[in-house]
């Protein structure tokens, strides 16, 4: 086992940000932005080729986030890196505000594709593989949809492709925490078994457990060595992780917590909900 | 700038989509930044050509519009100059929400090839044929919409999509048209061109309907009657400009075009003299129905898409102008 310290506190931050944006936007979707914090501190401060000083530098590493809902969770990681000022994250949802409702790549200084209509970030992800590879460039494209999201054609429309043209270039999450917005997947309309079906669809996959950071930053190394093809990683997850009364619970998908809520989650997040 | 006023009859003609096809190699032979995506239809819209020169630069995505969209917006978000290409009716309705979301909002670059459009699809029937695309693409912010008349025109257009920064769809047919311009012809993006001067009425054509203006000119000439033809290739950014000033002098308007006449030119038209020159209008193109199996040259007939029919409306606009 790793120290990654560092990682569970960014992922804390992260955490706490998502609870006091979407209370403070009194809207937003917080389920789905706790249960990809992890991910997304492992990607932003070990994982990726950054640098805030340069959110146009070529040579960087970048992130699609498909499942473009889980916004908040992705401007707190932008912000706590340096991207910009994290005072800047109350303002989310505002009008004129730089941080959209759904990431705006045109907008937001380290966003890099504008989501949130779902199932389009792969393909997206996969278009900007094949110009690195053009280039003979060594820069990765890391992607991260959600379980609901595979429901949508598009999806294995672009897994397809990511395998036919051999994307080992291409590092894509499943946030796999089990719930859409009517209700757990399996009732609405499962994609399981999604292990199953990524690997018939020519990926390498690994499944793991989306909140140990060993694990995660375990399958991205995997991912780095795989040549010849794409890599899904499986991330078993609890939606609205680290705030008790929003775990496993649907109707956080889309709901800002009342001020009440946002302190009592805010407390359960000093208690040390953050990654094991 | 001097513009034929005629069509020369019996010239060889060519399809939009193979200048489409020979424009994209030669743009690739140029700049290694050009790159282009099928969805299984390279021998139709002619990527093949650009396939067989540059293979590396050339990606087929199989049977799956969506995912070719958002791929060339990947592209495009990674400094390339992608030129994405299947059926209109495909291209602009079965991909329309990545056109929009992944490719129009964030005013990604990618450059889309539509062939095939319109009625003059022909055999293949309605299900082929779109009589919709411009309407669905004109309404997109960031959108640039070129409708090109001949194969002179489209090879000015696939170059100027290019340079153009932003998406740019262009609107390409299956059926050869006959050459109107010669190879001198300078196009620009968002200019409607006066091709022949005339004070009686204005003729708004774009795409194979441009040749069908000029003949209706030549008829309506026979009867002492001078009709302005405007060839409006770029339905978007509108020359709403030089559109109301001939409706200013002719004060009568026609527009022709192998699309729906709602949301089209005759949509663009309408909406630009009804807030800047309103004039009588009459609108030749499908009249909100479906295309069928046909010939091009009987479908053209039945649905009202010859240049006497364009000649009927322009008479008819006189006439009420006259009141």
């Amino acid at each position: 086992m790793g120290n990654h310290r560092d990682l569970e506190e960014k992922a804390g931050a992260i955490r706490r940000h998502v609870i006091e944006m979407t209370a403070a936007a009194r809207s937003g979707h917080p389920g789905g932005s706790l249960s990809a914090a992890d991910i997304l501190s492992a990607l932003y401060f070990r994982v990726m080729r950054i640098d805030p000083s340069r959110p146009d530098w070529p040579e960087r590493d970048r992130f699609v986030l498909s499942k473009g809902h889980a916004a908040p969770a992705l401007y707190a990681a932008l912000a706590e890196r340096g991207f910009f000022p994290v005072e800047e994250l109350e303002t989310l949802r505002r009008l004129h505000s730089r941080l959209q409702g759904h990431p705006d790549m045109r907008k937001t200084p380290g966003v890099e594709a504008s989501t949130g209509s779902l199932g389009q970030g792969l393909s997206m992800a996969n278009g900007m593989a094949l110009a690195a590879r053009l280039d003979g460039r060594d820069w990765r494209v890391y992607v991260l949809l959600g379980d609901g999201e595979c429901e949508e054609g598009q999806v294995w429309e672009a897994a397809m492709a990511a395998a036919h043209y051999r994307l080992d270039n291409v590092t894509a999450f499943l946030d796999y925490n089990g719930l859409q917005i009517d209700g757990p997947i399996e009732r609405v309309m499962s994609p399981t078994p999604l292990d199953q079906k990524w690997r018939a669809f020519g990926w390498h996959v690994a499944v793991i457990d989306g909140h140990d950071f060993d694990q995660i930053l375990g399958a991205v190394e995997e991912a780095k060595k795989t040549k010849g093809q794409p890599t899904m990683i499986i991330a078993r997850t609890i939606k609205g992780k680290g705030v008790r009364f929003m775990e496993n619970e649907v109707d956080w998908h889309g709901k800002a917590p009342t001020p009440e809520q946002a302190e009592q989650a805010l407390r359960d997040l000093e208690k040390g909900g953050a990654a094991r | 700038m001097k513009y034929p006023t005629k069509l020369q009859e019996g010239v060889r003609k060519v399809a939009t989509r193979e200048a489409y096809g020979e424009a994209l190699a030669e743009l690739g032979r140029e700049n290694p930044a050009v790159v282009a995506l099928d969805a299984d239809l390279s021998k139709s819209t002619k990527t093949s050509v650009f396939g067989q020169a540059f293979p590396e630069r050339f990606f087929n995505m199989g049977i799956a519009e969506a995912d070719m969209m958002a791929t060339a917006a990947g592209l495009a978000a990674a400094g390339k100059i992608p030129f994405a290409s299947t059926f209109a009716v495909f291209a602009a309705g079965r991909a329309f929400d990545q056109v929009r979301n992944s490719i129009c909002y964030p005013r990604l670059g990618v450059k889309i090839g539509a062939s095939h459009a319109g009625i003059t699809v022909g055999e293949d029937g309605g299900s082929h044929q779109s009589v919709e695309d411009i309407a669905l693409m004109r309404v997109l912010p960031n959108m640039t919409v070129l409708v090109p008349a001949d194969a002179v025109e489209t090879r000015a257009a696939v170059r100027a999509a290019a340079t153009t920064p932003g998406p740019v769809y262009i609107r390409l047919g299956r059926a050869g048209v006959p050459t109107i311009f010669g190879p001198d012809y300078e196009f620009r993006v968002g200019e409607a061109v006066i091709l022949r001067e005339g004070r009686d009425v204005s003729l708004f054509a774009c795409g194979v309907m441009v040749a069908e203006a000029l003949r209706a000119a030549e008829e309506l000439a026979a009867d002492g009657l001078e009709a302005e033809v405007i060839n409006v290739s770029t339905l978007k950014p509108f020359d709403w400009r030089t559109v109301s000033g001939s409706a200013a002098r002719t004060g009568a308007a026609v527009t022709a075009e192998e699309h729906s006449i709602i949301g089209g030119l005759g949509g663009a038209v309408a909406e630009c003299l009804g807030e800047h020159r309103p004039v009588p209008l009459v609108r030749v193109g499908l009249r909100d129905t479906f295309g069928e199996s046909g010939t091009p040259e009987e479908l053209m007939k039945a649905y009202g898409l010859t240049s006497a029919d364009v000649a009927r409306a322009a008479r008819e606009a006189i006439q009420r102008k006259r009141g």
